[in-house]
């Protein structure tokens, strides 16, 4: 390290310590009872605005305490987005037949609590006479089999929006837009007020209203710290295009499990990409274009 | 040290009261005693206590905070007479409606506190220490304008009351351009909280530019209604100078309000139910239910029969001026104005839910206890304020005053 920018670090540190200290003293003894973990993630900032070393401390005191809860080894990563990367969704309406074994999938692999339950993707039963009218769907069909003479199926998650009202109105700026698209929340900074639920137009987004819980022998212990770490009570989660996958080069965890193929995904600026071929060849839609959010989630008729 | 005496002085007056006045106190406490049981209940279990879930994610809680940013705002109904026309007998009463903006502003913080699910990272929204997310977030401005009414508001009110008690003229050079100021600060806190659901388009029914006019037409209906009633009272058991001139202004100004109130709404409602688009279906959740789902339909028209039937009472002069029917005009307006800008607004907005879903919300029992708690804080504060202002404006309460005498240690500490 040049000395110059030792100095800098040094001074910085001290600020921080300053910082701490001052905050320490305004809280009181109010974090003395509280575990380590609580009490260090009072005092850092949010995730995007941390150093690299301060990530990696975290993410290390993370995976000590999840190792040691969760009783096996546990990886918390923090893959940062890839350059020249911007990922995108289709999904073909001919084809989805309304299994609903996306939800589940997703479900298993982000780790959502299991009781109380929360699923990040919703499918609607829509009429085939009606089209796509959202406000007459069905979320709580349930017939022997699917699907159902004159309907069709609409699986509605996260649509990742470029234009993302949910980032708009957070008061704290808990929740941002990666430069691969993503939108995510950073658990430790979001206060929990729901301003962004009110936003959404999709309902993608869900509330931790009890404190989440999951088995030990069914936590997927391949987790990212802006994605499927474990939560906690109080705090707002929501699709990350699975980021602890799609930043290693997999398929979310829904486009894997589609028996019918209906989910499309990739890099929308790789020509070669699937999602680009969609994007090219089919005549897709979006959700509510009036609202102009402007998603990277895309509906068509591949048939 | 006088204003220490100011501050023992006070906290004298509070202590001290009859069996009516212990009473009071005593059910305001019992109140924050529930409200306390009902918050360990939430803060240990999580908002599942509430009946809140993802498809209304905002319910009773959010409700009251936004009628109460009405009540607080309309404070300045009272401020605008009494300051800018030197209009007299509102100028003696003016003082408690600042005490209850004071005590509703309070109410309004406590409401957004208990909502949150993560209190303990209410840093967060403080600016340089945590990241208060300002311009973008319509929460981030009522945070500070709310904040900015809030101290405004307790700064006018001590500085009158400690001139009250210090037997000095009050600071026109400092108190004027503070209540002016006082005036556009009420109708922007007002204001921001409708920006707050008007900017989301992704809720039709809050997404109406005249949602704004109509959150200020009401406040100025429910405010004065709350004060017609406590001046009443601060007159039969404080003994307070009323003059009734003044609550027949404050009548007049209310049923100009009112029908104000009134007709934004009517148009409204006609533009939704003319156009008949799929943006009608929260309006018709509220008035005639959909389906079997029609839990709020009756609170509705209680809503719109308060509303219109006070309007007429304060309209005609002979109902107007008649204390019986005066009292009755208010408690409707109240009532009509609490169900209209609380659950009546709030729910609708998120019934059915973005995606279509019909999930019929109404208050849990923790939410209501949690709500009574915040109102008797509200009361409780504002009890104790009014006391002390009451003693003062009647000059019962001054620097030369013997309440009882400083006790031994003060004098002490003075020499």
């Amino acid at each position: 390290m040049k000395p110059d920018a030792r100095r800098r670090s040094g001074r910085k540190a001290t600020r921080r310590q300053f910082l701490k200290g001052a905050l320490a003293a305004a809280v009181g003894g109010g974090l003395a009872g509280c575990d380590v973990t609580t009490r260090e993630a009072f005092f850092h900032r949010r995730f995007k605005e941390l150093s690299r070393a301060e990530k990696r401390d975290i993410l290390e005191r993370l995976e000590r305490d999840y190792t040691e809860k969760y009783g096996s080894p546990f990886s918390v990563s923090a893959d940062p987005a890839r350059e020249g990367v911007l990922f995108a969704y289709a999904l073909d309406l001919s084809r989805c037949v309304g299994c609903r074994r996306c939800v589940y999938a997703c479900v298993r692999e982000n780790n959502a609590s299991r009781d109380p339950a929360v699923q990040w993707i919703s499918v609607l039963e829509l009429e085939k006479l009606k089209g796509v009218d959202i406000y007459d769907s069905n979320l709580y069909y349930s017939p022997e089999q699917v699907p159902r003479e004159g309907h069709f199926y609409m699986p509605v998650a996260c649509q990742q929006c470029r234009r993302p009202q949910c980032v708009t109105v957070c008061p704290v700026g808990a929740t941002w837009q990666e430069p691969d698209g993503i939108v995510v929340v950073d658990y430790d900074w979001c206060i929990g007020c729901r301003y962004c639920m009110a936003a959404c137009p999709y309902g993608a987004r869900h509330f931790n209203w009890g404190a989440p819980h999951v088995d030990q022998e069914d936590m997927n212990r391949e987790t990212h710290y802006l994605g499927n770490r474990p939560r906690y009570k109080g705090v707002v989660e929501k699709c990350t295009f699975c980021i602890q996958r799609v930043r290693r080069g997999r398929y979310p965890a829904c486009v894997e499990i589609c028996p019918v193929g209906a989910r499309k995904f990739g890099n929308i600026l790789d020509e070669k990409s699937e999602i680009n071929y969609v994007i090219r060849n089919k005549r897709v839609f979006i959700l509510k274009e009036e609202i102009n959010t402007q998603p990277k989630f895309y509906y068509f008729y591949g048939i | 040290m006088q204003f220490y005496r100011f501050y023992l002085g006070s906290l004298k007056i509070v202590l001290k009261g009859n069996r009516v006045y212990w009473a009071w106190v005593g059910f305001l406490v019992l109140c924050i005693v529930v409200g306390t049981v009902g918050y360990l209940e939430q803060a240990s279990g999580g908002l599942i206590v509430t009946h809140m879930r993802d498809p209304v994610s905002w319910g009773f809680y959010i409700g009251n905070f936004t009628f109460l940013v009405g009540v607080a705002a309309a404070a300045v109904i009272l401020v605008i007479p009494a300051y800018l026309y030197q209009w007299k007998p509102i100028k003696e009463i003016v003082i408690f409606g600042e005490l209850l903006a004071i005590s509703a502003i309070v109410m309004c913080v406590l409401f957004v506190t208990v909502d949150i699910g993560r209190p303990d990272r209410v840093l967060h929204l403080v600016p340089v220490v945590g990241n208060l997310n300002f311009p973008s977030s319509l929460l981030a401005w009522d945070v500070l304008v709310l904040s900015l009414y809030g101290v405004l508001n307790f700064v006018i009110a001590t500085h009158l009351l400690y001139c009250g008690f210090s037997r000095k003229a009050y600071h026109r050079a400092f108190v004027t351009p503070l209540v002016l100021f006082s005036i556009p600060a009420a109708v922007a806190i007002h204001t921001v909280t409708a920006f707050l659901y008007n900017g989301l388009p992704a809720r039709p029914y809050w997404n109406s530019a005249i949602l704004a006019p109509r959150f200020l037409a009401s406040a100025f209906c429910s405010g004065p209604a709350i004060m017609i009633i406590l001046l009443q009272f601060l007159r039969k058991y404080g003994g307070l100078d009323l003059k009734m001139d003044a609550i027949w202004k404050i009548a007049e100004l209310m049923a100009y309000a009112m029908f104000i109130n009134l007709f934004l709404f009517g148009a409204e409602v006609f533009r939704e139910y003319y156009s008949g688009t799929h943006h009608l279906l929260f309006t018709e959740y509220l008035f005639t239910g959909i389906g079997e789902h029609n839990r709020l339909v009756p609170y509705a028209w209680l809503s719109i029969v308060l509303s219109v039937g006070a309007f007429v009472l304060f309209l005609v002069p002979a109902t107007r001026k008649n204390l019986v029917t005066l009292n009755l005009g208010a408690i409707m307006i109240y009532g009509g104005v609490y169900i209209e800008k609380g659950i009546a607004l709030v729910v609708p907005g998120f019934t059915p839910s973005v995606l279509g879903e019909i999930y019929e919300y109404s208050p849990s029992r923790v939410e209501v206890m949690v709500a009574v708690g915040v109102f008797g804080v509200g009361f409780l504060l504002f009890t104790f304020m009014a006391k002390v202002a009451l003693r003062i404006t009647q000059g019962e309460f001054h620097k030369d005053t013997h309440l009882g005498g400083p006790s031994r240690r003060t004098v002490e500490a003075e020499g």
